[in-house]
């Protein structure tokens, strides 16, 4: 790793600035799981480093039963999943905290960060999508707000402009009866890159579905927000043949390829599988919520 | 680039120390090469094997992962800190006991991050146990006699030797 400028940000404003002056040679630092490997591997050459940790408004977790939930861009994954009323409400964005590598990762790597890191596979995107999440954007301009599935541009692109830094992401409080559910694919139990992820959400009325979020990881360039599968469900009972409708929707909103982890034809079959599954659990769940 | 050293205060294994180091020394390098805390090793360097686990604020981290800059007022725990003057610390007993270890070079990061599980769950599963170490990768040994080992050591903590 070469030599590289360390900022220790103590307001959104100093981190702005302190971005901006470097343009593209500057990058904010949370919890450096994804960015120190990179800087190492001379995947990314920067000039600075500029760390969140320190700011207040990124360090909060707060959650309200009818504001919803605001997560800092830096806080740490193990804060999610161990705040036992924000896991009560967001099952869907717990399940994924709780599997993005091993409990040190989780320790110190960002659900911010993973959204930023934009890969393809980053577990806590289609979880995020499901749970209708908005990133909040700060920069030399000002503020502004972006659903997290407009926010993955390419693999490892955003629409992070430069000078800008994720500050918060934001989710709405859950409606009555609402379960969510993020389930991936790999070949063992833990420490893996997901060769598929789908993330589910409902909103039961007895056994009606009154909406239905689904997203997918691993099949394309970003995460995909399958918007028509979960049309499909909307005003429809929870049957298994509904289900399977909206499977093969998802299957038809994915552009998968073709590597190491999977084929695009195996990944195709995965969408099915893990779509049916965590739709069946997120339909358990708000059914008990 | 900026060369001149970062001044870092921390607390290490219960001990105020301050060290001098480069911004792009991970703190396992401050560590091994600044400080000469050698028990920590070095693995993968890249955030999946775990030999590097240390113990920052009450979080097992990948010190690999950590910029030793970033460990500004933080207490670490590092395998040196483990054992006392009296004896190893009942996990690393129950490491020998379990014959747990091999090459040895991934157990200070096993060590660590069980004893981290043992102090928030006394008793947990085999299944806990597994889950938990899964950042831990072992590839002489085999984990069967890790998991043993974790489990025998939460007994003997717990009194039920």
């Amino acid at each position: 790793m070469r030599p590289i400028e360390y900022v220790a940000a103590k307001t959104v404003q100093e981190a702005v600035t302190s971005l901006a002056e470097k343009g593209d040679a500057a990058r904010p630092l949370a919890g450096g799981t994804d960015i120190i490997v990179q800087l190492r591997g001379g995947r990314r050459q920067l000039d600075r480093l500029v760390d969140m940790k320190a700011i207040p408004e990124l360090n909060e977790l707060t959650y309200n039963a009818s504001s919803g939930l605001r997560i800092g861009a830096a806080v740490p994954c193990y804060r999610v999943y161990g705040n036992a009323e924000v896991a009560g409400a967001y099952p869907g964005l717990i399940d994924a905290a709780s599997l993005v590598g091993g409990i040190q990762i989780q320790g110190r790597g960002s659900i911010g960060g993973n959204l930023c890191n934009a890969a393809p596979s980053g577990d806590t995107i289609p979880a995020l999508i499901a749970h209708s999440a908005v990133a909040e954007i700060t920069g030399p301009g000002g503020s502004r707000e972006v659903p997290v599935e407009d926010f993955c541009t390419a693999p490892g692109r955003t629409v992070i402009q430069s000078g800008e830094i994720l500050v918060a992401i934001r989710i709405p409080a859950p409606a009555a009866h609402f379960g969510a559910c993020y389930m991936r694919f790999i070949p063992r139990n833990e420490m893996d890159i997901a060769v598929v992820g789908v993330g589910a959400s409902v909103v039961m009325d007895g056994n009606k579905v009154t909406a239905c979020r689904i997203a997918l990881a691993s099949v394309a360039p970003t995460p995909v927000y399958a918007a028509a599968a979960g049309a499909v469900l909307a005003g429809k009972e929870a049957t298994e043949e509904n289900i399977n409708a909206v499977a093969e929707v998802a299957q038809s909103a994915a552009t998968p390829i073709s590597d190491m982890r999977g084929t695009a034809e195996y990944r195709t079959h995965l969408i099915g599988v893990l779509t049916r599954r965590a739709l069946q659990s997120a339909i358990q769940r708000a059914k008990g919520a | 680039m900026a060369s001149e050293k970062t001044h870092v205060r921390t607390t290490l294994n219960g001990e105020a120390t301050e060290y001098l180091c480069e911004t792009n020394q991970s703190l396992l390098e401050v560590l091994r090469d600044v400080l000469l805390l050698t028990g920590t090793k070095e693995g993968c360097n890249d955030g999946n094997c775990g030999a590097c686990t240390v113990n920052m604020d009450g979080r097992i981290v990948d010190s690999c992962l950590v910029l030793g800059v970033e460990a500004e007022g933080a207490e670490i725990l590092t395998i040196e800190g483990v054992a006392t003057p009296e004896g190893l610390h009942p996990i690393q007993q129950a490491f020998l006991e379990n014959a747990a270890l091999q090459c040895g070079i991934c157990t200070p990061g096993f060590i660590i991050a069980s004893k981290a599980l043992l102090e928030k769950e006394p008793n947990p599963s085999e299944a806990r146990i597994r889950h938990w170490l899964a950042g831990n990768l072992c590839r002489c040994t085999g984990y069967d006699k890790i998991v043993k080992a974790v489990v025998a050591a939460a007994n003997t903590i717990g009194g039920k030797k």
